[in-house]
């Protein structure tokens, strides 16, 4: 028999029992869309997650000052000595350093914010015009803080979308001025929501530069360097580089802090990776679930159909064509079953990504294959049981009726 | 030609052997046209499904057209079933949900014949029994006359060297039923060997063969018009 009639058979049986095919595949569906719908909530929160940490950049070091561990008491370093601050002059040293893409100082603070009469306290950033791409950040109207020397000192701030409503109802904010502490500064641009950066909420927010931020709030001292090595491959060596070159300009002392998030970023991964996996696996028993059922309902399809069992026999059809006819049909049913779960799983992914825009919603593509795979499996193991009871039928009673 | 030697059926049901045939021993010449009679479970339709390949005897010999059946494995039967047999059914046993076309189509789609080699075919043989405008009918759209005559259709288009029929008339209104046995007459006409199996005698009649069976034996063989 040639596969396009053997196909053209089977649906031709499925299409003649709808209500029964229609179950089937409902069944199947059911099983799939679990499969993508689970995996792709854990592989979602995952990416998530690791997209929250990944914000903040893989390619990242965080320079922070004083030492978090303690390795014994070096020599000249007596009990009570603060450790030394960062300055502007640390961060432009770091500028020398090879394999290092950009370096964005940080100031942070917070003043009162005001403009024709509305004021609001709100978090002031003081740094420079690589923040933008170090932490991701877009923009909404206007520009960022121009580029140019890190310390220059020049009136300009970016404001959050939130300070931009509530400062600015009526007006445009852009080119506008503001009153921070007691300077004035010019409004030349106004953050995207889009950006991510844990721990800070972007909306809430007025960037100024570094230099005007540091007389702002009366301070040398920065309260991190954010570098951004050339690629994550460069890591170990920009940390090296970046603690030498400060224990360099600070007399011989490491007493600063260098932080990365890919050890973090692992771990999560890890966890996350489990989630989905086990989430995966209580998803595939209700395929398995749905494969019984095609057993069910194809052994009463062959009771059904024992006569006709009996005429293919007497047709000449061989033991291997019926046992191929049945199970055409239940591979065809459990085939459609996982395409229309499919369907439906990424559906409900859509829906889902439309009720929590931030969580990536989305079936990783080994999910998917595994739920058509084992949907199509479960067709053949539990379809080959009635196809080979069908084939088993002796033709004399099968043409009678009887089984 | 049909040639069966001491042809035994025996079943186990419960402790008792029952004798479906007995010692059967026959021989069926190309065109001849046999009429079988009997009351129920003389052993008739055994006989018509061990010459169909579809039963296999417990004892004897069973050669078709110089081919011996007795020892060839389930394959090699349904692949003699499919070139040398074709079967009709008192109950039509057409599939449902197949137009007439494609029921005729079926055996030569198990037999993996191309497309267009069965479209030919087909429309061939519907053509030869009147029913080209039926063609695309469902069963269920067409009359028990034109079902049986679909369902000779599908027993002749492989072109079989024996028709074996059930009963085909036995379903069917009388007018029916005529035009069903003037068919398989005009195939037989054309040297098939055809093999009725009846409780009628008015069809039985039609034969040039006539059979009588009782307890699994054959208990009357005549030849000639008319008879039995």
């Amino acid at each position: 028999m040639r596969a396009p009639d053997l196909l053209r058979l089977a649906a031709a049986s499925l299409f003649r029992a709808p209500l029964r095919s229609a179950m089937m595949l409902l069944a199947m569906a059911i099983g799939v869309a679990a499969v993508v719908v689970l995996t792709s909530l854990g592989e979602g929160a995952r990416r998530y997650v690791t997209g929250e940490f990944r914000a903040l950049g893989t390619d990242l070091l965080i320079v922070l000052p004083g030492r978090s561990e303690t390795t014994g008491v070096q020599p000249g370093l007596f009990a009570g000595e603060t450790p030394r601050d960062l300055t502007l002059d640390d961060a432009r040293a770091l500028l020398r350093i090879p394999d290092i893409e950009r370096i964005a100082p940080l100031v942070v603070g917070s003043a009162p914010v005001s403009s024709a009469g509305r004021s609001r306290e709100v978090p002031i950033i003081g740094t420079n015009s690589e923040f933008l791409a170090v932490r991701n950040l877009s923009m909404g109207q206007g520009a960022f803080l121009p580029p140019g020397d890190i310390d220059r000192d020049q009136a300009v701030c970016v404001i959050g979308s939130k300070v931009r409503s509530e400062l600015f109802p009526e007006r445009p904010a852009v080119g506008a001025s503001v009153r921070i502490g007691d300077r004035r500064f010019r409004v030349i641009g106004v953050l995207g929501d889009s950006g991510r950066a844990v721990g800070l909420d972007l909306q809430e927010l007025v960037i100024i530069p570094v230099g005007s931020a540091q007389q702002v709030f009366d301070t040398e001292s920065l309260f991190r360097i954010l570098v951004q090595a050339r690629d994550e491959d460069a890591m170990p060596r920009v940390r090296t580089a970046v603690l030498a070159a400060i224990k360099d300009r600070h007399q011989g002392e490491e007493d600063v802090t260098v932080i990365t998030q890919d050890a973090v970023l692992a771990t999560f991964e890890r966890i996350f990776t489990a989630l989905t996996l086990t989430l995966a696996g209580i998803a595939s028993i209700s395929l398995a679930v749905a494969g019984i059922l095609i057993m069910n309902v194809m052994l009463v399809a062959v009771s059904q159909r024992t006569a006709e069992v009996g005429l293919l026999k007497a047709l000449g059809a061989r033991g291997r064509q019926i046992t191929a006819l049945f199970l055409a049909e239940a591979v065809l049913l459990s085939l459609a079953g996982a395409l229309a779960g499919l369907l439906v799983g990424g559906a409900a992914n859509g829906l889902i990504g439309r009720m929590y825009p931030a969580l990536p919603v989305g079936a990783p593509a080994w999910a998917v294959v595994l739920a058509v795979a084992i949907a199509v499996a479960s067709g053949v193991v539990f379809g080959l049981m009635p196809a080979r009871r069908a084939a088993r039928l002796d033709p004399v009673a099968a043409l009678a009726g009887r089984r | 030609m049909i040639e069966l030697e001491g042809i035994h059926r025996h079943f186990q049901v419960g402790d008792q052997l029952v004798r479906a045939l007995d010692d059967v021993s026959l021989r069926i010449g190309g065109g001849e046209y046999v009429s079988i009679m009997g009351p129920s479970g003389s052993g008739k339709s055994t006989l018509l499904n061990v010459i169909g390949l579809l039963d296999r005897p417990t004892g004897g010999r069973y050669v078709l057209d110089g081919r011996e059946t007795t020892s060839l494995d389930d394959d090699e039967l349904a692949g003699v079933r499919a070139h040398k047999i074709g079967f009709i059914f008192q109950s039509f046993h057409l599939v449902p949900r197949l137009t007439a076309f494609e029921n005729v189509e079926l055996p030569m789609v198990l037999a993996g014949q191309p497309p267009a080699e069965r479209r030919r075919r087909a429309e061939a043989v519907l053509g030869s029994l009147s029913l080209t405008d039926r063609a695309h009918h469902r069963p269920d759209q067409l009359s028990g006359g034109q079902r049986q005559r679909v369902a000779i259709a599908r027993a002749m288009v492989m072109r079989p060297t024996v028709l074996l029929a059930d009963e085909p008339t036995g379903n069917l209104d009388h007018a029916s039923g005529a035009e069903v046995l003037d068919a398989l007459e005009s195939l037989n006409d054309g040297g098939i060997i055809l093999l009725v199996v009846t409780h009628d005698d008015e069809v039985a009649a039609r034969s040039s063969r006539h059979i009588r069976m009782r307890d699994g034996r054959v208990v009357e063989d005549v030849h000639g018009r008319g008879g039995g």
